[in-house]
């Protein structure tokens, strides 16, 4: 544990090269032969396993610093070698320099003035604070016009071309120059040079980018293995010190003996070979190299880069303590800002108790319980107890009375998670801010976490196997910080469009529905035991016909609302009407809300859903957060109870329409393909007309496509006459609960035209979708129209035609999710330390501005609506009441098309198919 | 395209003007900033070009107010500091 303060913080920090002294000064040992281990299995000196390295083995002590292997940093170690090799993270670098200066005198190939110009240029937008990509391009730009010179302006010498052959082979109009006549070049680089090229002569030296000796990492950065056969393993960059060892020393041995030039230099290239491979085993142009068993070696790039690379796996992202994953169930019962917790999590997972006079009792009580309290309901017991010296004690049911003893004040008591500690909930993606909120704690038996429905919109979960993590927060100030700001209540409006997220869904929407729908009235058994499970009182009865007393499923709902809310808006079911007869809507889709009571229309989708729900908005707005959870929560308690006594099922016997509709269907299709069959021959006689701007092909498709999907809509029309408001499936695509009416219609009418890219299908066999068909046949069915309904069933060439289309809606979505995962990463790198300052402009860590004021307006997009600033309508009726209503627009605002883009922002393969076809973009 | 095409003239390009020095100072001690804490706008940038031909030389280091009309907050007003490139 840390246990001292940290008293310095880290004000900068600089990067640079090491020379090949600073390697050899670092260096505890020179390694030079390739044997890691003797036959005793003792480490060889001045081998890859020198103790000077650092020790691993638990016991042993390090030479150099005489340490024990887990108080040992590890030291580094070096290899001399026999001749330079180019450095493959430089390439770059060094070819700009090549290029850049004289191939005699060395100097950088501009002028004086020319290179002081450039250098001023450079500090002024230093000065300017101008980020440091554009002071690089800077020095970009300098080092490109010097290479353009041919001639050197200081010794008049003339400039050959230099060329890179990829990796690490330089060439001088076609002539290879070696790493050593490299670096006698770069040697030659004056240090008042190199400032205009970016470098800092202080700090790096070009030729230092050509090692002549190569740091080996200390042991305990390649870790040798012992499997379970006693034999040993080693690490890969083990492995390929080894490989530049051997060449290394066979390279030497050569080279001294005075080899030909020929086996020297294929060595010298081999020896480059691997150590270009050491540091980056993907460097293209080159083999990867493998291991016996041909699996590539991971070398150092390979340990950073990626999503498995130290920096995304292990620098960005960390495991964590306190925390739990399990499947998710619903619960309607409870609250949406609590979450079921299943006991052995709760055992598991712990809350510090810091004892004081104040809580000694308690704590003593709590540890005397030990580390599993028995029996019902659940009681939370201690599983550790942290004593003043910082020793950790276990509690176990036999020591668990003697350490409660003990207890004084300063201990921490580990407490079992118990009702009400304030948890962190997420699911992965986490997409945006309401991927991860604060939820009350309620221990519960079994062993999923369980959460109130309204909440699996935010967090887009469904309960088909989804899990998700919970985080126990662990001091005063978290917990504080995340009920104030993470509690899901505070997250009912989003910050991305300025309406609820959270609210009802499916059968919320159905139940209260049906509750609402037209004058549904409830006997007194059923009113009380809808009402039974919420804090309200029932409402005034209404005397039926039959002399008894009913309760109106309006006068219930009315219960669940402030008494002084005013709304009015049209529900779900509107049906759009050319005029609409308000109050008096024939589908009582008119919803007038006064003083708190439903007057008329129906609650659905409109009023409670999450993404459209009006009233919970207003209510989230106006009311506040506490308000509208308790709305929430007795809502869909009310709807629930509402579709339990109700009843609610559907099937496929839904879709189920009479004879003759079916035969209407048929002669409707049958029409439509004759008209078709009239085009193609139009076309064929070239007697089509052609439209405007178009082919003669795309006419055609254009004219069938609208021929097609004109049949399609009549077919869903005819269905859809059978299908009333009677109809479960029906009831829920009007409500908004699930589904569409174009759903229904594929269903029980006709599937339609199947597409890929946005035409009719064409591809697969020489002139022909499928060999049941013609070459050459441009009908419908043989272009992939289905006519058949999902109900009915679908021909195999139509089955076919159904399933090309459905992949390129698979496909896109797998598309879309990785490119859209791809940018989400790369914003949230740009953006996560930018800040919101007290002036309300926008900073980053330097202090540069980023905006002079949040969004240019400073309005937080989750108290807008819908992005405005304030909601003139609604003000104006509050002031005025009824007669504001002309003055204010108070039938439709942008609702439904934010509802509409946000859910496809979110939604899953499966579903969007679904939802996207009959989206309705309003405008406004 | 006609030469006399000026971009600030274009309905979707906010107003730019071009600071004198004793507002800039204003600006900055209003903003209590620094020249270097400000967003940047390149001199290459059209606007900037237009502003160099219409009132005056633009150098770098020059401060460049930008008003943007927000349904918002109807008008939004930003500072950017002229820099090279
Ligand atoms: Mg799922
Ligand atoms: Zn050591
Ligand atoms: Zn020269
Ligand atoms: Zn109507």
């Amino acid at each position: 544990m840390i246990g001292q303060i940290i008293t310095k913080r880290i004000s900068s920090i600089k990067f640079s090269l090491l020379s090949p002294d600073e390697i050899r000064k670092m260096s505890a040992t020179k390694i030079i032969t390739a044997d890691t281990y003797d036959d005793d299995g003792f480490p060889i000196d001045m081998g890859l396993m020198d103790p000077h390295l650092g020790v691993i083995e638990p016991g042993l002590r390090c030479k150099t610093c005489g340490r024990k292997a887990d108080e040992c940093p590890g030291h580094f170690g070096h290899i001399d070698l026999a001749m330079p090799v180019i450095h493959v993270g430089y390439v770059k670098e060094l070819k700009k320099l090549l290029q850049s200066t004289c191939r005699t005198c060395g100097r950088l190939l501009l002028t004086r003035e020319q290179a002081e110009d450039y250098t001023k240029q450079m500090a002024r937008l230093e000065e300017l604070g101008g980020d440091t990509i554009d002071v690089g391009l800077i020095s970009k730009e300098t080092a490109k016009d010097a290479a353009s010179r041919t001639v050197c302006p200081h010794c008049g010498a003339v400039q050959l071309k230099i060329t890179l052959d990829k990796p690490t082979t330089f060439r001088e109009e076609g002539h290879k120059l070696t790493p050593k006549e490299v670096r006698e070049r770069l040697e030659r680089i004056p240090d008042e040079d190199l400032p205009p090229l970016g470098i800092d002569p202080d700090s790096a030296r070009p030729e230092w980018m050509i090692l002549t000796s190569l740091p080996v990492p200390p042991v305990a950065v390649r870790p040798s293995i012992t499997l379970e056969s006693g034999d040993r393993s080693e690490d890969d960059i083990t492995h390929k010190l080894v490989d530049v060892l051997r060449i290394n020393q066979r390279l030497r041995e050569n080279r001294d003996a005075g080899a030909p030039q020929l086996i020297v230099e294929d060595l010298w290239e081999l020896l480059q070979y691997h150590i270009t491979t050491y540091f980056d085993n993907q460097t293209s142009g080159i083999p990867p190299a493998r291991h016996r068993s041909g699996r590539p070696l991971k070398t150092l790039v390979q340990r950073l880069k990626g999503k498995e690379g130290r920096f995304r796996s292990n620098l960005s992202g960390k495991r964590v303590n306190f925390s739990a994953r399990t499947v998710i169930s619903p619960d309607p019962f409870l609250s949406i800002n609590e979450v079921g917790v299943p006991e052995d999590a709760a055992r598991e997972l712990t809350v510090p108790l810091h004892v004081n006079d104040w809580n000694l009792q308690i704590a003593k009580e709590l540890v005397i319980r030990g580390p599993k309290p028995p029996g019902k309901p659940y009681l939370p017991g201690v599983n550790y107890v942290l004593r003043n010296d910082g020793r950790r004690i276990k509690v176990t049911d036999k020591n668990a009375e003697s350490v409660s003893e003990i207890l004084e004040q300063g201990f921490i008591v580990e407490r079992h998670l118990m009702d009400g500690d304030i948890v962190l909930f997420n699911r992965q993606p986490s997409l945006h801010r309401m991927s991860m909120m604060a939820h009350a704690v309620r221990v519960m038996d079994a062993k999923t976490f369980r959460f109130n429905l309204s909440v699996c919109p935010p967090y887009n979960a469904d309960f088909d196997g989804d899990e998700m993590n919970l985080h126990v927060l662990q001091s005063d100030e978290a917990r504080a910080e995340a009920k104030i700001l993470m509690r899901v209540q505070e997250h009912i409006l989003s910050p991305r469009f300025g309406g609820p997220v959270i609210g009802g869904i499916h059968d919320h929407i159905t139940g209260v529905f049906l509750l609402t729908y037209k004058d549904s009235k409830f006997d007194e058994e059923e009113a009380t035991h809808i009402m039974s499970r919420m804090d309200v009182d029932l409402p005034d009865p209404i005397e039926g016909i039959d002399g008894k007393k009913y309760w109106r499923g309006k006068d219930l709902f009315s219960m669940l609302l402030p008494n002084d809310i005013h709304m009015t808006f049209r529900a779900s079911i509107c049906q759009k009407c050319q005029e609409c007869k308000r109050e008096k809507c024939e589908n009582d889709a008119f919803v007038v809300i006064r003083s708190g009571k439903l007057i008329t229309g129906t609650i659905d989708e409109k009023a409670i859903g999450a993404f459209k729900g009006r009233i919970l908005d207003k209510i989230a707005r106006d009311y506040g957060p506490d308000s509208a959870s308790s709305f929430l929560n007795s809502v869909t308690r009310m709807a629930i109870g509402a579709i339990g006594i109700r009843g609610f099922t559907t099937g496929i016997n839904d879709e189920d329409i009479p004879m003759d509709a079916k035969a209407q269907i048929e002669e409707v299709l049958r029409l439509a393909m004759e008209k078709v069959n009239s085009y193609v021959s139009a076309y064929r006689h070239g007697e089509l007309e052609q439209m405007p701007g178009r082919s003669l092909e795309e006419t055609l498709e254009v004219e069938i496509m609208k021929e097609l999907g004109k049949a399609r809509d009549q077919a869903g029309h005819i269905a859809g006459r059978h299908l009333g408001m009677e109809n479960s499936a029906v009831i829920m695509a009007r409500c908004g609960a699930r589904g569409s009416m174009l759903n229904l219609s594929q269903m029980a009418g006709c599937i339609g035209q199947q597409a890929v890219r946005g035409e009719r299908l064409r591809r697969g066999y020489w002139n022909r979708t499928l060999p049941h068909f013609m070459k050459g046949d441009l009908g419908a069915e043989a272009r992939g129209f289905v006519r058949s309904s999902y109900k009915s069933g679908l021909s195999p060439t139509e089955f076919f035609f159904h399933s090309m289309g459905g992949r390129e809606g698979l496909v896109d979505t797998a598309v879309r999710t990785s490119r859209s995962g791809y940018m989400q990463r790369r914003l949230i790198n740009a953006l996560e330390d930018l800040k919101v300052m007290q002036d309300g402009s926008v900073q980053n860590t330097a202090g540069t501005i980023i905006q002079f004021r949040y969004g240019e307006d400073g309005i937080d997009p989750s108290r807008s609506v819908q992005g405005e600033p304030v909601d003139i309508d609604d003000i104006i009726l509050d002031v005025l009441g009824e007669e504001g209503e002309d003055l204010a627009k108070v039938t439709e605002k942008g609702v439904v098309s934010y509802g509409i883009q946000d859910r496809d922002l979110l939604e899953t393969p499966e579903d969007a198919e679904s939802e996207t076809e009959d989206s309705e973009f309003e405008e406004e | 395209m006609s030469e006399e095409f000026n971009v600030l003239e274009h309905e979707l390009v906010p107003e730019h003007h071009l600071l004198s020095e004793s507002e800039e100072k204003k600006a900055l001690a209003e903003l209590q900033l620094t020249k270097d804490q400000l967003p940047k706008i390149r001199i290459s940038d059209p606007c900037v070009a237009t502003l160099d031909q219409a009132v005056g030389p633009v150098e770098e280091g020059r401060i460049i107010k930008i008003v943007r009309r927000s349904p918002t907050s109807g008008v939004s007003v930003c500072h950017r500091l002229v820099i090279r490139g």
